[in-house]
């Protein structure tokens, strides 16, 4: 591992933003990065990462929304202890903000674990990235996590192996981290300031001792970022994953967002809080609300001056399988899994990877086409656009069929992926009963239009009367491209005065963890 | 003066198992259980018992005093 690449990247401010700016053109054109203007390289290759980031980055569906279009990632729940306790989290169930799934979803021993990433591996060629998240935290759990990765380091060390923490242990499990190559680790950094920590956790365990109030979230808040700085100076990728709660830290979380840029972060993810109060935690039950689609997305937008913001997260289950919104995990239940003969075939799975890099450089060129048309125009018109999508970059789903739809920032400067929305009907966060339509409607309320690959003709009404423009014209094309001529065709019937080019209002997040609706 | 674990409480999470300094608990039919010959209330271990400290359940593992020497005598 080249750790000067890393370093180099996290001891430099200026550094740090030109591989941001190259990371974030990755991920779709017009990302604004740390040097503050857009722009639209041609990317279909490596850019100006350093060669150690990018190779670490390219196929790794959690880091890039583009790669999360053709890979695909696996969690297993091995570790179910955790050491600190949160108010956005009841144990008893599924953990909505941070993958956690709770009693309810099976445990594995790391035997079982090893097994289930090699049989998922042989039947899906794209799964590339396994991590470990919980169901408590994986350094409550050492052992067992650390087995687990062990046991698939040795037999299949082209999968890449993360782990997601909430820090407090982080600090004694640097080198063991290093040891099994571990290449991403994911911290929970909802706070600096103990004051405000003091609002989200009410204890940790810490040393044989219980510690609350100020002086458990200030025992956090230094673990953390001590162990920031020893996996960044390590040259190991870390994310800042922060949950952001409506009046507790969501102005703070600018804060956090230099604090961890600083230490070496190469992404942060800002979620937002999801609490119901039928999931039981305190959060839940005191009424605390969690953002809006804007509210999420101003806050990501101020912090992204600072440094390349992650929009794509699904907040998936600790136990997710597949790829996109898709989640595959029925198909390998321990039961089957432990009948299963399984044949790690490297092979197949490199020629099944090779031929998705081809399919991810042709839609790169085509965008470019496209934005080369849009070249000449100017405007301060910035729309959003909701996508039908289920996978390989392209307009391939049903509007019928969507589990959840991917929002496109479409300027003069591209189209930028901003967002996803969810609107299977999973979890009765108030919406159970709803009619679907209705629900899809307020998801995607924000956004003038929606592309699909078909829509019947009676929701097509309902969302032309919603104000929202069902786009099926361009099915089965890639997704930026499209969006991109349908804006140039939008800009010029406003240039016109055919149509008044109007703002749209808010839209509503769903409530749940990404699970199929089984 | 033994700690026991209520069972419908548990989560079997297992953060207790490994804290305990007796290796006294362990699990059994889903839930974690409390071997009471061997819970020594973490005396001349630890500060407080460990299994309460590392507990998310409030009022899971407490002092079990339906043994004879709680019960009042007839
Ligand atoms: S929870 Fe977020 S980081 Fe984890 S697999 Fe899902 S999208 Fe990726
Ligand atoms: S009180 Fe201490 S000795 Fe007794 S079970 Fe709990 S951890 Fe073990
Ligand atoms: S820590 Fe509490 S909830 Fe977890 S296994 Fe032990 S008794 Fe059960």
């Amino acid at each position: 591992m080249d750790v000067s690449a890393q370093h180099d990247a996290s001891g430099n401010g200026g550094n740090v933003g030109e591989i941001m700016q190259a990371i974030a053109e990755h991920k779709g054109c017009g990302t604004t990065g740390g040097s503050g203007k857009a722009s639209c390289g041609s990317q279909a290759g490596q850019g100006d990462l350093p060669t150690e980031i990018w190779e670490k980055v390219k196929n790794h569906p959690c880091y890039s929304e583009e790669a999360h279009h053709h890979y695909a990632r696996m969690h297993v729940a091995v570790a179910p202890a955790c050491n600190i306790q949160c108010n956005y989290c009841n144990r008893k169930y599924d953990c909505a903000n941070e993958s956690r799934p709770g009693v309810v979803s099976e445990k594995l021993t790391p035997e079982q674990a090893a097994k289930k990433v090699l049989a998922v591996a042989s039947t899906i060629p794209q799964m590339t990235v396994l991590g470990i998240a919980g169901p408590g935290d994986p350094l409550a759990n050492p052992e067992k996590t650390f087995k687990t990765f062990e046991l698939i380091y040795n037999t299949a060390p082209d999968i890449k192996l993360c782990l997601s923490t909430n820090g407090l242990m982080l600090p004694d499990h640097v080198d063991t981290i290093a040891k099994y190559n571990v290449d991403h680790v994911t911290i929970t950094i909802n706070m600096i300031d103990p004051e405000i920590g003091a609002k989200i956790y009410p204890w940790i365990f810490y040393k044989h001792k219980r510690y609350t109030g100020y002086e458990a979230a200030k025992i956090l808040t230094d673990r953390q970022l001590q162990g920031l700085e020893m996996l960044t100076e390590r040259g190991i990728l870390c994310k800042v994953n922060s949950v952001m709660i409506p009046g507790i830290n969501d102005q703070h979380l600018v804060e956090v967002n230099k604090a961890v840029k600083s230490r070496g972060a190469f992404l942060h993810n800002i979620m937002p809080l999801i609490s119901a109060p039928e999931h039981g935690t305190v959060f839940g039950l005191n009424g605390q609300r969690g953002p809006s689609a804007q509210e999420l997305k101003a806050l990501q937008d101020s912090c992204e001056g600072e440094m390349n913001m992650m929009r794509h997260c699904r907040q998936c289950r600790a136990d997710a399988v597949g790829l996109l919104g898709e989640d595959r995990s029925a198909e390998f239940t321990t039961e089957k899994i432990m009948a299963m003969e399984v044949k790690y075939d490297a092979d197949t799975r490199k020629a099944y990877q090779e031929k998705v890099e081809e399919e991810r450089i042709a839609k790169v060129a085509a965008k470019q086409e496209e934005l080369a048309e849009l070249a000449g125009n100017s405007s301060d018109i910035k729309v959003l656009a909701a996508v039908a999508t289920k996978g390989s970059g392209l307009i391939n789903e049903h509007f019928g069929h969507a589990k959840e739809f991917q929002v496109y920032e479409l300027s003069t400067a591209g189209a930028k992926f901003v967002g996803h929305r969810r609107v299977d009907l999973y979890c009765q966060g108030g919406y159970g009963e709803e009619d679907s339509l209705e629900t899809i409607i307020r998801a995607i309320n924000d956004c003038h239009a929606v592309f699909v690959a078909k829509i019947g003709g009676c929701p097509k009404g309902d969302l032309i009367k919603a104000g929202i423009e069902p786009v099926d014209q361009y099915a089965h094309e890639f997704i930026e491209k499209s969006a991109i001529a349908w804006f140039k065709a939008y800009l010029d019937k406003v240039n016109s005065g055919e149509v008044e080019h109007v703002e749209r209002g808010d839209a509503a997040i769903r409530q749940g963890a990404l699970i199929s609706a089984a | 003066m033994p700690f026991k674990i209520i069972a419908s409480q548990c989560t079997s999470c297992s953060a207790c198992e490994p804290e305990c300094p007796n290796v006294a608990i362990r699990e059994k039919g889903g839930t974690f259980v409390i071997d009471p010959k061997k819970c020594t209330e973490c005396l001349g271990h630890f500060d407080e018992p460990q299994c309460v400290a590392v507990c998310p359940v409030d009022n899971t593992c407490v002092i079990d005093t339906s043994l004879p020497r709680y019960q009042a005598p007839a």
